[in-house]
């Protein structure tokens, strides 16, 4: 991918738009969480629309399953490429004098998120896909009612799998307060109004991972 | 003052390189940091031994040839300075201070502490000029009307001194904001807008061929930079190459 997108300059471009595109499915999948908050029906009938929506299904999500394979196969590039370009390393490097922890530790941060994917896969999007299309029970159905509501706070019963989120969560909030922010000034954008989007990034940095946190806590404290 | 120097000593591009530990005496906080070395190295050079090669030449902040990684940060720990400007002032009797060559692949060291920074040469070399005609017939620059905004951010995207420091601090050892400086002094101006698509695309192509990392936008390259090179002209860089790469 490193060799098909040849310039830096491109590179950076793709990694912006990329990682702009999660920051949007982001406050899509937030605002769906957040009705399981205060309407079980709204939850499942939005889950139960999403899981089955032929738009959604086969065009929606092969186009987030490439964003996201495309953003972290990049990210992983970029990493050996920028480490390549310095093999002697200083014996003394203050990067906290002249630069935030989070804009130098993407690729932690960013692999505590992807570690995290796994997880989450492994949790709502393999049993999902086990479900609709291997078993071909496409009703959404268990027991008589829609079954997204009580898969889900079936999920946070585990203080383990609870902690897991909050923790997963507060290092996505870490990659964004870097990465959201600059991915304006990877497009190009930084003139009278970046101070207004900076603030706006930064803040969504914070709310959205710690809206996540909430409905976790919340389903594993009234479970 | 008395000091302990950890310095970067390597005899030749060849030769591997190790820190040396120099203690060092009767420094006078009104030196500058060069001065400082130019101590270090009368001691060196009366016992005997090789003394510690560095670069230099105008010491007066304006030639961008002293380099110098101190204690971790180009230029050492203060703002806006270059290494000659730096002074000892800013550090205290009894500190150990560590002095290394700007490190990148694109920087290769000659000796001790003198790095090649032709990689810069040859990115100005592909673009960083305006084609005048001199026939005889070339408009006086002052003729032509220029906004001022755009006339002051032009001049503060020249004022780069091509010294190497937002490479040594960034951690990718990315040369965008040099590039991007340069880019931007010409970009600004309708003098050199007639050229502005070749120009980006050149001269970034030549920023990757020297091996620079990618820009992550971490911003240390804007903080150690001595002329106070905003991250504006990385921004401005991206859309004239985005713009010359879509549109052409």
């Amino acid at each position: 991918m490193g060799g098909i997108i040849k310039s830096s300059i491109a590179r950076k471009v793709a990694m912006a738009l990329s990682g702009l595109f999660l920051v949007f499915f982001l406050l899509q999948h937030f605002s769906i969480n957040l009705t399981s908050v205060f309407s079980k029906d709204a939850f499942n009938a939005t889950s139960h629309f999403m899981g089955t929506n032929p738009l959604v299904q086969f065009v929606l999500q092969p186009v987030l399953i490439f964003g996201v394979v495309f953003h972290f196969i990049m990210g992983f590039i970029l990493e050996i490429q920028n480490r390549k370009a310095r093999s002697i390393k200083y014996a003394q490097y203050n990067g906290g004098a002249n630069a935030s922890w989070m804009s130098r530790n993407m690729i932690i941060s960013g692999i505590v998120v992807l570690a995290f994917l796994g997880l989450h896969f492994y949790d709502f999007w393999i049993p999902e896909i086990n479900t609709k299309f291997i078993q071909g029970d496409m009703s959404g159905m268990h027991n008589g009612e829609l079954r997204y509501f009580t898969e889900l706070q079936h999920k946070f019963v585990s203080p383990v799998r609870t902690l897991l989120y909050v923790i997963s969560f507060a290092f996505l909030a870490l990659h964004l307060l870097h990465g959201f922010a600059s991915s304006f000034q990877s497009v190009g954008v930084n003139n009278k109004y970046s101070g207004g989007i900076q603030k706006f990034a930064k803040a969504f940095a914070i709310v959205i991972p710690a809206g996540f946190i909430f409905v976790a806590i919340f389903h594993h404290l009234n479970h | 003052m008395k000091l302990l120097l950890k310095i970067w000593r390597q005899k030749n591009a060849a030769n591997k390189g190790q820190m040396v530990d120099y203690p060092i005496d009767g420094i006078e906080e009104d030196m500058s940091f060069l001065e400082m070395l130019d101590v270090l190295n009368e001691g060196l050079i009366n016992k005997g031994e090789e003394p510690v090669v560095f670069d230099h030449d105008c010491r007066e902040g304006i030639c961008g040839m002293c380099s110098l990684q101190i204690n971790g940060e180009p230029h050492g720990p203060d703002r806006k300075v270059t290494t000659c400007q730096l002074h000892m002032r800013m550090f205290n009797d009894g500190d150990t201070i560590t002095i290394e060559p700007f490190r990148a692949n694109a920087f290769p060291v000659v000796k001790d502490l003198m790095v090649d920074r032709s990689a810069f040469d040859r990115i100005q070399h592909a673009g960083g000029y305006v084609s005048v005609n001199t026939s005889g017939n070339t408009i006086d620059a002052n003729a032509t009307p220029i906004n001022k905004g755009d006339a002051d951010d032009a001049f503060n995207a020249a004022a780069c001194i091509g010294c190497g420091a937002c490479v040594a601090a960034c951690k990718n050892a990315s040369a965008m904001l040099f590039t991007s400086a340069k880019v931007s002094q010409y970009a600004l101006l309708p003098q050199g807008q007639v050229e502005a698509t070749e120009r980006v695309q050149a001269m970034v192509a030549q920023m990757d061929a020297e091996g620079f990392g990618n820009c992550t936008n971490t911003g240390a390259c804007e903080i150690e930079c001595p002329k106070g090179i905003s991250l504006e002209n990385i921004a401005r860089m991206n859309r004239e190459y985005l713009s010359a790469t879509i549109i052409g």
